[in-house]
């Protein structure tokens, strides 16, 4: 019997197939199919601190406007005792996600302020998450913010959160941090219980016939996995924290790659949003096969196998990769000659 | 007596509370101002409370006052207890049902906030014209003077009905009383439950009608028997004040508050008494007060319950000594011998001399008169002009008080300036806008220090007649007694502007008292702001020796993250200087206040509003005053001096908030009023307004489409006339064929633009290099108004394109028509003014508009000033309000006598052929006046008529003349609401569309009762949040549109401008040309809706695409061409309709509050419109007739006799 089971934030899992925050884990319908199709755990959507003060002063603009100024109607709405506000819907459809799952229930948080990631993770933790995912999707756009700043930042939110919670936190990096390692090591320092690796961006695109700047959301690709393959590579053995990979994880043999990077857990949605839940089953049988195909008896066994400690030669995860991949190109019989620059 | 807790209430809720726990049923409709009783009612059922049997009554809207008496008196019949809430009109449309309910000796209770009845106009604020039109229908009528009666009497009015079987109409002042704020005594369940007497209870509901004892009520009698059976109900009438006075006695005892059917107060050997009921006997009563302490001898008789008059009881409660009485009414009756409760009191007299029963030793004498109408100010000085009057030996009989009556001098003269004020009251005066939330702050203030401190507070707020920019006035006074002022503050210790801008053309510290406080929200600091003050500021504030303080509150708030709400600020500041409280204490009651209102809405808002308090005291100066003014420049006058003299004294007057002072002799008798008056009334309202950039523009003309105040508007004119423009003035080239050498302007009229950007959202032109920047966009109105103002008076005078040289078909074409509606008081970007201002556009100079009565009615009648006008023809709609119930049945009259006067002018025109010759008389007749050409071409024809009279001595010229305009095609167009349209008005505009006149409706449908404050109707869509369907609308929206289809000779169209202003300019010009009736229905985007209505029109198009508005036009006139008269204008839904739907707080506020109901709701609303998309999409699908054979079966032929021949018929 082969052993899928794997540890990530000090839980038990029955295999390394979570999915990732998304409009998957969004209703308690779903997370109970994902639980039978495979999953071991999944990561609740994330709430966003912007969204709730957007939302506050939405609510409290609209309900207010044209009130007290005409003698016949001195409001528009009736009087509620009470509104919903965005981490009201959260905590509950958590708490419902929590009601139906036997599998593991990560909350997501988008924090801003450190009060706002305080106080919503307190919030969570009491609503039952069995962890919790800080997403640290942020952007410098202040030209006078330098990259410790942010950096440091980001150490100084996990450290309060760790302070606010007994429950395990996670953060999702991006990857565009100058030293990837450095601040893993300082996140570690903070206290920080796992990595996830990596978030994705989303740019905005160009309407050019509207001449607008409109928001688009694409899923991820298969090629995405290798950044993160590589930056788990090189963290695996370095850091204390558990690491994660998310974005670019379609089949089995991603979550092999994964595991073997020296990641605990393989993080799933965009195939499963392209290919529908079912998928995943899929992939756990793919997972499975292929485990026993090649005599495999625990993901435990492959864990960090092809990480940079463990590979034979280290340079393909530094700087030397870089050149032998340029010079792998020349060989792809659908690409052009290639001329190294420096020749 | 039981321990009581207070509360601070207005009226009405005070009222509601009571009224609420005493009844099973409760069937609402909402009219100003006793809606919020109604909203109440709602607002309990829905949170769960219950009434004193345990039980949460039923609340059901009904579509007009009419069903809600109709609805209640079912109920009764049915055993329950009912209730309902009303005013004025509304109360008039109960009577029939009143008489009813009365005549069967029915337990019931009406309130009623006592509001005007239209007459010569509609006025909302309070009176009592309306209760005193029931005085017949065999209700017992009991009056509440003050917030806490409202509750006190609304309760003693329940207990007598159940004994007595005599129905009760409890009513208090509309405004003055069930608007006021005030620290009132609670009336506990326990209360209720003493007074309530289970076996009078038990006796109403044992006989109800039920079929296990079934019993007959209501049958029809002949005259042998009526008679007598009218008259069997006597002994309960005469039984009737015993039991009030005996439920009185009881809750007195309960409550420590004891009522008489007439109260009296005052001196108990006085000479001078007045009789009266309502609010004013609080002004009245402090006037006595004030003057027997000065050694008068005055007295006051409430009267509390004024039917079944109790005559022996109103005698005996008036002193011996009294020498002489005025009567004061709160009514009129024109042509009667005096007002109501006058000719009561002399009737009382009369009977008791008469029976020889009267008390007084020397019969005093008793004259009567009016004050108060329509919430016209009454205040102490006025009472002590009546006192004065009573003191002379020829009193005046049937005067009138409180105005100047120089026409048919009823007046009684009185000194303004006397003030029974108590010294230790604090009282504060604030001037704010509407959307600053001065009101709100205030009435958060009240609650403070009424609930915080042992002290009393009362708040009463006065708004403008204006939607959009309309100034608020906040009264509030606080002191160490209760406040029984019911009155306007005239001279307060405490004054704050809260927007700079009025200074400009107000006197805001007219009221002020001398060493008053006033603080100011300024953009100017302590230092420089001296210079901006006027003049006539200036040295009140000297001679008054004001301390004078100054905040930049915009700034504050935007630095907190407010936007322009500066009211946490300005409260902050007002508790920092008035002293009303100690500072730290009033700022930890302000936190704590904030987090109550603002805490359910989220932290966010919360934590900002913390913020805007801490800000607010660094940022609070004293200014250090100067010796002497020094001002270059005085307040302004509301209206320039070139307006026309009516506009300028008149409606100035009433602009500047001096309406009380005009004589009688300043007011049409009648209620006719000029139009062409809101261009005079330059309110300087908008922050931002818009600004052309003439190489972008390509002159489309949405911007003018859009506009919903007219402020935007384009002329094509001689390139010549540009030498004499002022030197900012723009202009580009035309982009029409054959006006090239001409120029073409878009200007904006900076000083009528309310800022609602709903042009600058419309604009479809971006520049190339930036993509923000549009051919219209928003700038700041301050730097740019001397110029523009100058740049719209050049460009007013321009003459206007000639109308032939146009398409109206064309919305690039129909910007260059003249709109003859602009610059209403209409909310800013209100989603109604579009289309009006379109119809004027089109046909504006031949229009009569029969306008019900709602928010239409209001910027469109309100007065001082009317936004209806005239072209430079001087010709342009003429415009009446006749009611709300029955505007259809209004504009069919209208239309049926402009035909009855055409067929006149033509048989005169007959008769007067041998002066005026046969050619033209002919040519009159036969005129087709389809096309505007054609019209116009008539429109010389009969000019030509009256060249030909002049001087011709007869009566049938006479006669021609004063109709001879008939004879130019003249259109109808009745315009109301959707609450109208789909509720109240339904019946009649049923009627007339099936009457196959020639009439044109415009229903503006906002979806919802929007004038009275966002109430359902039936047009209120599934699952959308109102009041009175606070759980979201559980019902389908009525589609109007296929009601009226189902005619099939009535034109109909379903618009949305924002979707396509072409489809809608072609639904407008078919429903002029269609010969028969037309129904155009137009979705209004709406304040009521909760959105930025700055994107208004992209939400119309979004209703759209979702399919919830499918576009269409049924053309009747379509088949007799043979083809299938329904058109579908829009494509099958490509957007889901949460997408549309959850953008308005409307329903998402439902999606927050019970997620799972919203959910459901969107759902089944989802599916009304596929449903409503498939019948569409079928009926536009269906072969026209020519296109498909008859349906019918052929006739046999030969077997039957065709009809008329008299055959086997």
């Amino acid at each position: 019997m082969i052993d899928l089971s794997t540890q990530y934030l000090g839980l038990k899992l029955k295999s390394p197939l979570v999915v990732s925050s998304s409009p998957l884990t969004e209703s308690a319908e779903n997370i109970q199919r994902l639980e039978e199709a495979g999953a071991a755990a999944v990561v609740l959507p994330s709430i966003f601190e912007e969204q709730l003060t957007l939302e506050s002063n939405a609510l409290d603009q609209d309900l207010t406007r044209g009130t007290e100024s005409f003698a016949e109607a001195l409001s528009y709405f009736p009087v509620y005792e009470d509104y919903r506000q965005g981490q009201d819907a959260y905590l509950s459809q958590l708490r419902r996600a929590k009601s139906v799952a036997s599998i593991p229930v990560l909350a997501s948080l988008n924090g801003v302020t450190a009060k706002g990631w305080v106080r919503f993770a307190k919030e969570i933790e009491q609503a039952g998450a069995d962890a919790l995912e800080l997403n640290t999707y942020s952007l410098a756009t202040k030209f006078s913010d330098t990259s410790a700043m942010v950096e440091n930042g980001i150490a100084a939110l996990v450290r309060e959160v760790k302070h606010a919670t007994r429950i395990p936190v996670a953060v999702k990096l991006s990857p565009q941090y100058t030293s990837i390692p450095h601040l893993a090591m300082e996140l570690d320092r903070s206290g920080a219980d796992a990595l996830v690796l990596f978030n994705r961006f989303y740019q905005p695109d160009f309407d050019l016939e509207n001449l607008d700047v409109c928001p688009r959301l694409t899923l991820s690709r298969p090629e995405e996995l290798l950044l993160r393959l590589h930056w788990v590579a090189i963290l695996y053995g370095d850091v204390k924290a558990d690491l994660a990979v998310t974005g670019g994880v379609h089949g089995a043999e991603d979550v092999l790659k994964c595991v073997m990077a020296g990641a605990q857990v393989a993080m799933m949605a965009s195939a499963l949003l392209a290919k529908g839940i079912p998928h995943l089953k899929t992939v756990h049988a793919d997972l499975v096969r292929w485990m026993e195909e090649h005599e495999y008896e625990s993901i435990l066994q492959m864990r960090g196998s092809l990480s940079r400690r463990a590979v034979p030669d280290p340079s393909a995860f530094e700087r030397g990769n870089y050149i032998k991949t340029l010079s792998s190109f020349t060989l792809r019989p659908t690409a052009a000659p290639f001329t190294v620059p420096y020749n | 007596m039981r321990e009581q807790e207070t509360a601070i209430l207005d009226g009405n809720e005070a009222c509601a509370s009571v009224a609420y726990r005493l009844a099973q049923v409760i069937t609402i409709y909402p009219i100003t101002p006793s809606s919020t009783m109604a909203e109440w009612a709602d607002q309990w059922k829905e949170e769960g409370r219950k009434n004193v049997w345990g039980t949460i009554p039923v609340v059901c809207e009904m579509q007009s006052e009419g069903g809600a008496a109709g609805a209640m008196h079912g109920a009764l019949q049915a055993g329950a207890f009912g209730t309902t809430f009303t005013a004025s009109q509304g109360l008039l449309l109960m009577i029939p049902n009143m008489y009813k309910i009365a005549g069967e000796l029915t337990c019931n209770v009406i309130h009623v906030t006592a509001r005007a009845v239209a007459t010569h106009a509609l006025s909302i604020f309070g009176d009592q014209s309306d209760v005193m039109a029931c005085r017949s229908t065999g209700y017992a009528m009991l009056s509440s003077n003050s917030v806490q009666e409202a509750g006190d009497i609304a309760l003693i009015a329940h207990i007598a009905t159940l004994e007595s079987r005599v129905p009760f109409l409890h009513f208090f002042d509309g405004f003055r009383t069930s608007h006021e704020i005030n620290k009132v005594y609670e009336i506990a369940d326990e209360t209720i439950r003493a007074l309530l007497d289970e076996k009078f209870v038990l006796s109403h509901r044992q006989r109800a009608l039920t079929p296990d004892q079934p019993i007959l009520r209501g049958s029809a009698q002949n005259p042998d028997v009526f008679f007598q059976a009218r008259e069997a109900c006597n002994p309960y009438y005469l039984a009737c004040p015993t039991i009030v006075q005996d439920a009185m006695d009881r809750f007195a005892r309960e409550t420590g508050r004891a009522y008489h059917l007439f109260d009296y107060v005052g001196a108990p050997d006085a000479d001078r008494v007045i009789v009266m009921m309502g609010s004013g006997a609080g002004a009245v009563e402090e006037t006595i007060n004030h003057l027997n302490a000065q050694g008068e001898k005055l007295g006051l008789v409430k009267v509390r319950l004024y039917r079944p008059f109790a005559a022996e009881a109103f005698l005996a409660a008036l002193p011996a000594t009294v020498k002489s009485i005025a009567v004061l009414d709160r009514t009129k009756e024109p042509g009667a011998l005096g007002e109501p409760l006058y000719q009561d009191v002399i009737t009382a007299f009369g009977e008791a001399v008469s029976e020889g029963s009267s008390p007084f030793a020397q019969q005093p004498k008793v004259i009567g008169g009016r004050y108060g109408l329509s919430s016209k100010e009454f205040t102490p000085a006025m009472a002590k002009g009546v006192f004065d009057e009573m003191r002379k030996p020829k009193m005046k009989n049937h005067f009138t008080i409180g105005i100047n009556d120089d026409v048919t001098h009823t007046s009684l003269a009185y000194d303004p300036e006397f003030s029974t004020e108590d010294p230790r009251t604090v009282r504060a005066l604030f001037y704010g806008l509407g959307s600053d939330g001065t009101v709100g702050a205030n009435k958060n203030s009240i609650k403070i220090i009424g609930s915080e401190t042992p002290g009393y507070a009362q708040g009463y707020f006065v708004y403008d007649s204006k939607k959009s920019g309309s100034v608020t006035t906040s009264h509030l006074r606080f002191g160490p007694d209760p406040i029984r002022s019911t009155y306007l503050i005239s001279n307060a210790n405490f004054v704050a502007c809260h927007q700079f801008q009025f200074l400009e053309r107000m006197d805001i510290l007219a009221a002020t008292a001398p060493g008053a406080v006033f603080l100011l929200n300024s953009p100017y600091g302590p230092d420089e702001i001296w210079q901006h003050l006027p003049l006539k500021t200036q040295e009140t504030i000297l001679k008054k020796k004001l301390k004078f303080y100054v905040i930049d509150g915009y700034t504050v708030a935007r630095e907190a993250g407010m936007g322009n709400r500066i009211n946490t600020i300005m409260q902050t500041c007002f508790f920092a200087i008035s002293g009303v409280l100690p500072r730290d204490e009033a700022i930890e009651q302000i936190k704590k206040a904030i987090k109550k209102t603002y805490g359910k809405r989220g932290d966010a808002v919360v934590q900002q509003n913390f913020a805007a308090v801490d800000a607010a005291l660094s940022h609070l100066h004293e200014v250090k005053l100067p010796e002497k003014a020094t001002a270059t420049f005085d307040i302004l006058p509301m209206m320039p001096a070139e307006a026309p003299a009516f506009v300028r004294d008149v409606l100035g007057a009433m602009a500047a908030g001096h309406g009380d002072l005009l004589p009688v002799s300043a007011l049409p008798p009648g209620g006719t009023f000029p139009t062409g008056t809101a261009k005079w009334e330059k309110r300087n309202i908008a922050q931002m307004i818009p600004v052309w950039d003439e190489q972008l523009c390509i002159q489309c003309g949405k911007c003018v489409m859009v506009c919903p105040h007219a402020v935007i508007r384009a002329k094509v004119y001689d390139s010549a006339v540009l030498a004499s423009a002022p030197a900012t003035f723009k202009s580009a080239k035309p982009k029409w064929k054959g006006m090239e050498e001409e120029l073409y302007t878009l200007q904006v009229a900076p000083e009528d633009c309310t800022g609602c950007s709903l042009c600058v959202e419309i604009c479809p032109v971006k520049s190339k290099s930036e993509a923000k920047h549009k051919a219209i966009n928003m700038e700041m109105q301050a730097p740019l108004r001397e110029a523009e103002a100058l740049n719209w008076s050049f460009f007013e005078a321009l003459p206007t394109v000639e109308r032939g040289r146009l398409s109206h078909t064309q919305v690039k074409d129909i910007q260059l028509l003249d709109p003859l509606f602009e610059f209403s008081g209409a909310c800013a970007g209100c989603g109604e003014t579009p289309y009006l201002k379109l119809l004027t556009q089109l046909f504006g100079d031949r229009l009569y508009i029969a306008n019900a009565t709602g928010c239409s009615s209001i910027y469109g009648g309100n007065l001082p000033t009317t936004p209806y006008t005239v072209n430079q023809s001087g010709r342009g709609p003429t415009w009446s309000n006749s009611l709300f119930e029955d505007n259809a049945e209004f504009g069919l009259g209208m239309r049926l006598a402009l035909d009855q006067q055409k067929g006149y002018a033509e048989s005169l025109l007959g008769r007067l052929a041998p002066v005026l010759g046969d050619d033209l008389v002919t040519a009159i007749v036969g005129a087709t006046q389809i096309k505007e050409s054609e019209i116009d071409e008539q429109r010389q024809r009969v000019r030509l008529v009256r060249e030909k009279l002049v001087g011709v001595d007869s009566a049938e010229a006479r006669a021609l003349l004063a109709v001879a305009d008939s004879l130019v095609r003249k259109s109808v167009w009745i315009i109301g609401g959707d609450g109208w349209a789909y509720d109240i008005g339904f019946g009649g505009l049923d009627h007339v569309l099936g009457s196959g006149q020639n009439v044109k409706v415009l229903v503006l449908d906002t979806e919802t009762y929007s004038n009275t404050g966002g109430q359902m109707s039936k047009a209120t869509p599934r699952g959308a949040v109102a009041k009175f369907a606070e759980g979201g609308k559980p019902n389908a929206k009525k589609d109007l549109a296929m009601e009226a289809v189902a005619y099939g000779s009535v034109y109909v169209a379903r618009v949305a401008m924002g979707g396509s202003d072409m489809q809608t300019v072609k639904a407008f010009q078919e429903a002029e040309a269609y010969n028969g009736p037309a129904i155009i229905i137009a979705y209004s985007h709406c304040i009521a809706h909760g959105y930025d209505l700055t994107y208004g029109m992209e939400q119309q198009k979004n209703a759209v695409l979702s399919g919830y508005w499918p576009l269409m036009r049924y053309n009747p006139a379509l088949r007799e061409q043979g083809k299938n008269p329904f058109q579908l204008d829009s494509k099958a839904p490509t957007m889901a309709l949460k997408q549309y739907s959850y953008h308005e707080a409307r329903y998402t506020m439902l999606a927050r509050s019970r997620p799972d109901v919203a959910k459901k709701l969107l759902q089944e609303a989802q599916d009304d419109v596929e449903r409503s998309w498939r019948v569409y999409a079928g009926r536009a699908a269906m072969p026209g007739r020519g296109e498909t054979p008859h349906i019918a079966p052929p006739e046999p032929e030969g077997k039957v006799a065709p009809l008329g021949t008299g055959g086997n018929q």
